[in-house]
């Protein structure tokens, strides 16, 4: 569905590449995940996924078509980007921030009717979000505002999500809420999904696809269960680590356990 | 929560209620009492009824340059706030009102004699200063391929109005002792036009601006929470950005060329409505702090012109008396976070 071929990108012209030669093929109904130390490119590669940037060099393909010939508002009908973190300057409630959402669907005049407000607490319901509508964002906890950005980006109705760390800054039980909220958004909506994360735990356990990123440079891809090893663990963050089954919860697990030097 | 539409409509009605009962009613104010049947009594000619003249020659003029300009400069500070996603920008912080400023000053300390559509050298001049400051805010703009971070339009927004200043100091300095007392007059903000047409000679500039800011208050609500946002849910980040850098920077020069720069409008009256429409939703803030401002600023005048009648003071001093301590009140009510 979204594929990106041999990307290069840096910021300016003088700066060194955040990104060299990476390749990525997204499935539909898949759910990828993005590896890597901090600077490896991680939420630049979600961004050029998203068209929010373009290439240097290389083509992201959405249905074979490059991203840059699609209209930005059909676009933001099929693929919508949660950010790391949502600051909202000025009070909007709950509802008006995920009622944003309906913007590629209506444009710069239309206001929202009924269709739309019942597609934003269908949204709401589905992020567990459904009985703060009227509530102020700006009063929300760090774990409910990411639901409600969430919620705003399902509003969109696209068919992939893409999120840039979607539980940093969130505790144990919050990272957890969010993984059950996104797996079920996966499997029962068909929502495909790309996001990046340094929780290797939550990528083991949520994604069915890895892409490692070390120094702008895909490092492995392909099923987490391959990829995911102590070797890989140790090329992208120079760590000894455990990975093992845990007997629990049936998924690997990684343990640190020492720093090695480069 | 009710339908947007409902609160659209329910909001324009009420705004603009209270716009059409202040510019019916305050005009009937003034330091010489008159009465609106003598005024409009057809049988009396027009040369010889001192109510019309003083009802249609001396403030009603007065009366529209202060809903021109106060819709105006409402309507920039909502736009820059939106645009730089900071509640204490105003139409100001880009450096637009010290370049209009300096227009002026030049205008009025070499004494510039020039008259062009109605406008007279000192609008004229002010009005050819913030467009000097828009086009060099509007080249920093697009000196970026990837458009202009809101740090860099602060920095450089800053850096022009500490610049500007310094040469309307400069001016001033040149100037002499009757000359610099005008400037300073000038300067607080004074909305006493003489007449329609300085008014209806600005009003092309600020239709312009009226058109370009229609196609922003949905764009300005989703850049507010950020660009990424607003480009990934189908805003043109870029030209809703120079639309509304233009847009608001025209509003802004075509009201203080009107009637100089008057502080506090475009900080106050987006906050004011805010908090009374209950909202931040930009669709129904900008046309409210539009229609408010206008309100809000003939009653600022009327309070200008009445207090310590016969004598006016500058209509600027009574918006910064009102507004600044008015603005301490909403930050410790915590209104504004």
């Amino acid at each position: 569905m979204l594929s990106a071929a041999h990307l290069f990108f840096a910021y300016n012209t003088r700066a060194s590449q955040v990104l060299s030669d990476v390749s990525v093929a997204v499935e539909p109904r898949s759910l990828v995940g993005i590896l890597g130390p901090n600077g490896s490119g991680k939420t630049t590669l979600l961004r050029l996924l998203g068209g929010l940037l373009h290439p240097g060099r290389g083509q992201v393909l959405l249905d074979g078509k490059p991203l840059d010939r699609w209209p930005r508002r059909d676009l933001a009908r099929r693929i919508a980007f949660v950010p790391q973190e949502t600051v909202a300057p000025f009070d909007f409630s709950v509802l008006e921030i995920v009622l944003m959402g309906r913007y590629p669907h209506l444009g710069t005049f239309a206001l929202e009717g009924p269709e739309d407000l019942s597609i934003g607490r269908q949204a709401l319901r589905a992020t567990g979000m459904d009985a703060f509508e009227d509530r102020a964002f700006n009063t929300l906890s760090g774990g409910e505002k990411q639901r409600v950005v969430i919620a705003s980006a399902l509003a969109q109705t696209p068919d992939l999500l893409l999120l840039d760390e979607p539980t940093a800054s969130l505790d144990i039980g919050h990272q957890l809420d969010i993984q059950t909220l996104l797996r079920e958004l996966n499997v029962t909506r068909g929502v495909t999904m790309v996001l990046s994360t340094h929780d290797l735990n939550f990528a083991a356990a949520l994604c069915r696809t890895l892409v490692l990123l070390r120094d702008g440079r895909v490092v492995a891809a392909g099923p987490t269960d391959q990829v995911l090893s102590t070797s890989t663990v140790r090329a992208l963050y120079d760590v000894d680590a455990e990975v093992a089954r845990h007997p629990l919860a049936g998924r690997l697990t990684v343990t640190p356990l020492s720093r090695v030097s480069s | 929560m009710t339908s947007i539409r409902t609160r659209l409509s329910t909001t324009l009605l009420v705004f603009g209620a209270i716009l059409v009962a202040v510019i019916v009613a305050a005009p009937l104010v003034g330091s010489t009492p008159i009465s609106l049947s003598r005024a409009l009594d057809r049988s009396v000619p027009l040369a010889d009824n001192v109510d019309a003249q003083i009802l249609f020659v001396s403030r009603m003029p007065r009366i529209l340059a202060a809903a021109v300009v106060g819709a105006a400069l409402a309507a920039a500070g909502v736009v820059f706030q939106a645009l730089l996603r900071n509640p204490l920008a105003t139409p100001d912080t880009l450096g637009i009102s010290s370049g209009a400023a300096l227009g002026a000053m030049i205008a009025l300390t070499f004494r510039l004699e020039i008259n062009v559509a109605g406008l007279s050298a000192i609008p004229l001049a002010s009005l050819l200063g913030s467009l000097g400051a828009l086009v060099t805010v509007y080249a920093l703009s697009i000196a970026r391929r990837q458009g202009l971070s809101t740090t860099v339009l602060l920095l450089s927004g800053v850096t022009m109005t500490a610049f500007l200043s310094a040469l309307i100091l400069f001016t001033q300095y040149l100037a002499d002792f009757t000359d610099t007392f005008r400037a300073v007059r000038w300067l607080m903000g004074m909305l006493d036009v003489g007449g329609y047409i300085p008014i209806l000679a600005v009003t092309p500039i600020l239709l312009v601006a009226s058109v370009m800011l229609a196609w922003l208050p949905r764009p300005l609500d989703l850049i507010s929470l950020g660009r990424d946002a607003a480009s990934a849910r189908g805003v043109n980040v870029i030209r809703a950005e120079r639309l509304a850098l233009v847009g608001g920077s025209l509003a802004t020069g075509g009201a203080v060329s009107i009637g100089g720069p008057i502080a506090f409008i475009g900080l106050v009256v987006p906050h004011l409505v805010r908090l009374l429409v209950g909202s931040s939703d930009h669709r129904i803030v900008l046309p409210a702090s539009a229609l408010f401002g206008a309100a809000f600023l003939i009653l600022c005048d009327l309070i200008a012109r009445t207090v310590f009648s016969p004598l006016e003071i500058p209509v600027g001093i009574v918006t910064a008396l009102i507004g600044g301590p008015f603005f301490l009140w909403l930050l410790l009510k915590e209104h504004i976070r």
